[in-house]
């Protein structure tokens, strides 16, 4: 049984983590885009960052104020067993929210939409959102967090099937122009792309693209992984750097996840994953025990099953 | 002086200004400087202005009283138990949304130096902030809010707290070697992002060639890649 306590415990615990302590694998891809940036202001700005980051270790605070919409995607093995259930699950998730905002701090960001009511503690209606998925022949419990700020960088358009890959491409451009100029995108991001599924999984699967995969990683399926590598280099031949000043840092990472969608439609978003990619994750066990770490494992192969069943002989293909 | 698309740069020259600032002072730098701020400065954004210039409520002490620079921002803070703050990080909000506040802003605060996140238009410069010799500063790569914040010595006050909420509340904000900010608009309204768009926009057309439209358009208020949307 996992306590509520430890859930408590952890998701407070991975707030602070994500606000401060930024990922080592989008350092490292943030390093290397320095090596490679020949615009002065954009080399300004990357040097800059990287201080900014060691500051944020150093001192123990956030690296950005903009502290985003904290929210959590949940990752329950099939036999995990949860003290109080989903329930008592989401009541320890929102009062770590609560008290992470106070204790940290992170921005009260979260307001009504049209009272603008904001209880200071990034608690309300729909907040903090909780995305849940599953995982076969596990008994933890993954709990995610992602600081992502809220504003701008994200879009989505219906595409068909013959706009083909100039479609993806064009639109994959345009995003990368409206949102990279001054950047409102608070680039060099990992840049997420949702492909196909119904609209809102659309946009779901892209966010969980930029948010969930690490800078490094490549899809399994090589038809997606090469649309990846196309559209990154792509994204840093634009000529832009970070704030949209002159540069060639613009994509730290593109990943693509894809969904079977409608035969008639290409359904598309694109989402960026705000400067330092601040995630967090924490595992918790049946004993207690608790592992922290910054890549969500999210994109397991059961989650992007095509099979009608699922077995241990699914289990042993996908692995290869 | 930075590379103004010339392949020639001084380098970027580094300022460091007291604050409130002097009109002297502001003469002196030019867009692409990296700048460092001593002294005091106040938060202020939409929820700011709504109140003082749209309600018509004035703050508890005039504006001018505190500083005459204006950073939107909300800061990563908490309020204590003891009536204390807890400030950790600082970052700015994107100007281009307080746009329509401009021009009784400047008239009312004696606002000399907007510091926020990815400037404000040419149009704003020219009509709003030029008139009032006030410049505009931007943030770094709009995530250096524990740089900021480290740089943030004391915050004496904060007002309006209890109507606006920590994220929009005025907080005052005694700041040393405060940046690294980097002028986007001079005295003479002169435009960073401008002058890099311009050759951003170099490229745009190479970048389109050869991938046909889609086949289902879509409403918009521009299609011109080589315009900006803010």
């Amino acid at each position: 049984m996992i306590k509520n306590s430890a859930i408590e415990a952890a998701a407070y615990e991975i707030m602070a983590r994500a606000a401060i302590d930024i990922p080592e694998d989008y350092k490292t891809g943030l390093r290397g885009m320095l090596d490679g940036e020949k615009g002065e202001l954009s080399h300004f700005v990357l040097e800059a960052m990287l201080d900014n980051y060691d500051a944020a270790e150093e001192d123990r605070r956030p690296m950005c104020a903009d502290t985003g919409v904290p929210r959590y995607y949940v990752k329950a093995g099939n036999d995990a067993r949860i003290e109080g259930g989903f329930v008592g699950l989401e009541s320890a998730l929102r009062r770590a929210t609560a008290r992470a905002t106070q204790d940290v701090p992170l921005r009260p960001n979260r307001v009504h939409p049209l009272s603008r009511q904001d209880n200071n503690n990034n608690v309300g209606i729909n907040a903090p959102e909780i995305e849940y998925a599953f995982e076969p022949d596990a008994d933890w419990l993954d709990i995610t967090t992602v600081h992502k700020g809220g504003l701008f960088g994200s879009d989505y358009r219906m595409l068909f099937p013959g706009d083909g890959i100039d479609g993806i491409k064009r639109f994959f451009l345009d995003v990368m122009y409206e949102f990279g100029r001054r950047g409102l995108a608070c680039q060099p991001a990992i840049v997420g792309i949702g492909l196909g599924g119904s609209k809102d999984v659309t946009m779901t699967l892209g966010k969980q693209a930029a948010c969930l995969r690490v800078v490094g990683d490549a899809n399994p399926d090589p038809q997606v992984a090469k649309l990846e590598r196309e559209l990154m280099e792509m994204g840093n031949q634009i000529g832009m750097g970070p704030m949209g000043y002159v540069g060639n840092s613009m994509v730290v990472d593109c990943h693509i996840e894809v969904g079977y969608t409608h035969t008639g439609g290409m359904p598309m978003s694109v989402h960026t994953f705000c400067l330092s990619s601040r995630r967090a994750v924490a595992r918790l066990h049946k004993d207690g025990s608790v592992e922290y770490r910054t890549d969500p494992k999210w994109f397991t192969p059961y989650m992007r099953r095509e099979s009608v069943e699922w077995s241990t002989t699914e289990a042993a293909l996908a692995v290869g | 002086m930075v590379d103004d698309g010339s392949g020639v740069s001084g380098g970027l020259r580094k300022v460091r200004l007291q604050l409130p600032v002097t009109p002297e002072a502001l003469a002196t730098l030019r867009i692409g400087d990296i700048v460092y701020l001593d002294g005091p400065i106040y938060t202020g954004r939409e929820g700011m202005y709504q109140r003082f210039l749209g309600d018509k409520i004035d703050p508890p002490v005039p504006l001018a009283s505190i500083s005459n620079v204006n950073f939107h921002c909300s800061p990563a803070a908490s309020v204590n138990a003891d009536g204390g703050y807890t400030l950790g990080a600082v970052t700015a909000t994107a100007s281009f949304r307080f746009s329509k506040w401009l021009s009784e802003w400047f008239k009312k605060s004696g606002c000399k130096m907007l510091i926020g996140k990815g400037g404000m238009s040419p149009e704003d410069y020219r009509d709003h902030l030029v008139p009032n010799g006030a410049v505009y500063l931007t943030t770094v790569g709009y995530g250096t809010g524990a740089l900021l914040g480290r740089a943030v010595k004391n915050v004496p006050v904060v007002h309006w707290l209890d109507e606006l909420g920590i994220a929009q509340a005025i907080w005052v904000l005694e700041v040393e070697s405060f940046g690294p900010l980097i002028v986007e608009s001079d005295l003479e309204g002169n435009s960073l992002f401008e002058q890099q768009n311009a050759l951003v926009n170099k490229n745009v057309e190479k970048m389109y060639a050869g991938l046909k439209p889609p086949a289902l358009a879509r409403y918009g208020e521009t299609t011109n890649r080589e315009d900006e949307v803010v």
